[in-house]
């Protein structure tokens, strides 16, 4: 596909529309699309290569669980173009990320800004909690700390194949407190797995709050190096620093992107709630009002109108 | 009205705790989640915060159990026994280390989806020796859970309701009582969890039917006292029917079929619950309805079983409570 914004302005876009969906409904995973907004778009937009979608860009109801008898299912890869031997493969480990995806399918073209109306609906796809099924997806990732696994095995196979494409995970730091995070990059630098990336938003936040309060898990650069990964440490923000990032040769090596991150860029307003920002819920109609005007002014755009009426 | 009782858990469990200095209070980055940050902000010292790591937590509360401690585990229940089973078993259950799991929006509560669902978590506790199983139906229960599970000389899993709930009953769990919430003679109706306010709700319709209801609710799984559950069944003419927040498989459902079968009791049952499927993420009033684990769904297993309609529309039906997704007693993250 044909990049036709800036990958800036594709973030922007982002946190934009993470922004009017969390005003209108109530709240939501806002704190995601400050962190990684970048991440996202410099993922679609530049360094993944993907064919064009597959499935519609409006899209299509629940369909069914996988069974036997449910032969028309299936996952919501095809956002992400076909299997083909030469595109990359990309997994959303942290599945509550799902609605910064979401946004980011938008921006760059790859669904229909309708699907985010769709979003958490009863019957539909676009799930809260992104699931296989839900647009981007293509395996379930709603329990944390399985995703990297799953990449692995698929860059195993996938090199056994002779194919060239990569296989990227997007994943976020809480992951790193599940033990079979670190059993996936110990199989994937045993087996020499380096057709395989990962790029971690580290916004030092979990739901209870600060990661330092809840489960301190020290200096996890150095632990990747050590269980024999390619590891480099770069600020989440600025987009050259993601590029070089990419550019690090990791050969019979899986590579590591911490991309250190704040959870309130773009959103200062919200440092009121920190160390509170798993999920942004209104206190008060008061505060939705003031959130509104002030999120809007550090994003340069118009307040949502919040109306009965408007939309 | 049904009076609604806004996070019962958490007021019940910090009584309980701060009374009983061996209860530690174990929690898995799901704090506010699992109604316990109170808890943890006025009694740090009896609270363990373990992190995103539940394999670890179920182990450490194994070795908790070994140095007298009875650690209250908080979680989602899904992320109590599919990711930690092993630890599960080889820490706690084998040996019946006094380890009290507290499982969160059991079955289709949540609106997280498959990963976030635990639809089988009766059936893989059912078939692990030494454990005990607990359910809460009502904000009553909610608040007599701890004292309850504490009680169990062993290991106990609790499906764990919260946010606001409905009381139902105005006695506290006894472990091991079923309660008789009708005691009619055509058919037997076998709840527990959510399901029984989803019989209720169809109480007055089927009454003005003429079908005679009677009505368990079930707070203790297992173990499973067979005697009362047989009187009860040789006290209806046309047969049992189970609605359970569940799969069919391995619940409730499945635990009275054996007790029928190994007792040669001749009467027809329908199983009613998430019929050998996952489930998708949603609202919990539309889950409810799509997988037929709603009052509704219980109407049409008592018409299958009576083989004839009665004529009930789902506007007779009392009014669901609809809880919106996002409504401000909904704990934070789910
Ligand atoms: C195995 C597992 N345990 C617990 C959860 C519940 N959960 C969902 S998100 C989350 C926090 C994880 O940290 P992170 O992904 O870094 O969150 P964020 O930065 O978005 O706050 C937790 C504990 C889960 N989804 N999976
Ligand atoms: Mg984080």
């Amino acid at each position: 596909m044909q990049n036709s914004k800036t990958t800036e302005a594709v973030a922007a876009g982002i946190r934009k529309r993470v922004f009017e969906h969390a005003m209108r409904n109530n709240g939501g995973y806002l704190s995601q699309a400050c962190s990684a907004a970048e991440q996202l778009a410099f993922l679609y937009n530049e360094a993944l290569t993907l064919g064009d979608p597959t499935l519609p860009a409006i899209p299509k109801p629940f369909g069914g669980v996988p069974s036997a008898t449910n032969p028309e299912y299936h996952t919501g890869a095809g956002y992400n173009g076909p299997f083909e031997p030469q595109f990359d493969r990309l997994f959303i480990a942290p599945a509550h990320y799902a609605l910064v995806a979401y946004a980011t399918l938008i921006e760059v073209g790859r669904m229909d800004a309708k699907g985010l109306e769709m979003f958490n609906q009863d019957g539909s796809s676009v799930e809260m909690i992104g699931a296989e099924h839900s647009p981007g997806m293509e395996v379930h990732n709603g329990t944390l700390g399985i995703g990297f696994s799953t990449g692995a095995g698929l860059a195993f196979g996938r090199k056994r194949r002779g194919e060239t494409g990569d296989v990227c995970v997007f994943m976020s730091d809480g992951e790193v407190q599940e033990g079979q995070t670190w059993e996936a990059v110990q199989a994937a630098a045993h087996h020499q797995i380096d057709n395989l990336w990962a790029l971690m938003d580290v916004n030092d936040q979990q739901c209870d709050g600060a990661m330092d309060s809840v489960m301190e898990v020290g200096d996890i650069a150095a632990k990747f190096r050590n269980f024999g990964a390619v590891c480099v440490e770069i600020d989440a923000h600025d987009l050259d620093a993601l590029r070089e990032a990419k550019q690090t040769p990791h050969e019979g090596k899986p590579l590591i992107i911490l991309a250190r991150s704040s959870p309130t860029q773009g959103m200062e307003f919200l440092r009121r709630r920190f160390p509170r920002l798993h999920y942004v819920r209104f206190k008060s109609q008061e505060e939705r009002a003031e959130m509104n005007i002030s999120i809007a002014a550090e994003l340069g755009i118009d307040p949502v109108d919040l109306t009965d009426g408007g939309h | 009205m049904v009076e609604m009782v806004s996070r019962p858990y958490a007021s019940a469990f910090e009584s309980y705790a701060t009374a009983n200095p061996d209860v530690l209070c174990l929690s898995a980055d799901l704090t506010s989640s699992c109604e316990i940050d109170g808890f943890r902000d006025r009694h740090p010292d009896q609270f363990i915060s373990l992190g995103m790591a539940e394999q670890n937590m179920m182990s450490f509360a194994g070795g908790l159990g070994l140095a007298g401690y009875r650690p209250f585990l908080h979680s989602f229940g899904v992320f109590l026994y599919r990711r930690p089973y092993d630890q599960l078993i080889a820490s706690v259950a084998y040996p019946r280390r006094k380890v009290r799991l507290m499982g969160f929006l059991p079955g289709i509560t949540t609106p997280g989806g498959m990963t976030h669902q635990s639809i089988e978590d009766v059936a893989v506790m059912r078939s692990i020796p030494n454990m005990t199983i607990l359910e809460t139906g009502d904000a009553t229960e909610v608040e007599s859970i701890c004292e309850a599970a504490d009680s169990i000389d062993g290991p106990v899993y609790c499906r764990v309701l919260r946010g606001s709930i409905p009381r139902l009953f105005d006695t506290p769990i006894k472990v091991g009582q079923m309660r008789e919430l009708a005691l009619g003679e055509d058919i037997l109706v076998i709840t527990s969890g959510i399901a029984t306010e989803e019989a209720l709700r169809a109480r007055s319709a089927l009454e003005k039917s003429g079908v005679s209801i009677r009505h368990l609710h079930i707070n203790t799984i297992k173990p499973f006292g067979e005697e009362a559950l047989l009187d009860h069944i040789g006290s209806v003419s046309k047969g049992v029917v189970v609605l359970e927040n569940h799969v069919t498989e391995g619940g409730i459902g499945s635990l009275v079929a054996e007790i029928m079968a190994d007792n040669g009791v001749g009467k027809k049952l329908v199983r009613l619950g998430l019929r050998d499927t996952f489930a998708h993420g949603g609202s919990r009033a539309y889950l409810m309805g799509h997988y037929g684990l709603d009052a509704a769904a219980l109407v049409a297993g008592i018409e299958k079983l009576l083989g004839s309609k009665t004529g009930i529309t789902e506007e007779q039906l009392t009014s669901t409570r609809i809880d919106a997704v996002h409504s401000a007693v909904k704990a934070e993250a789910l």
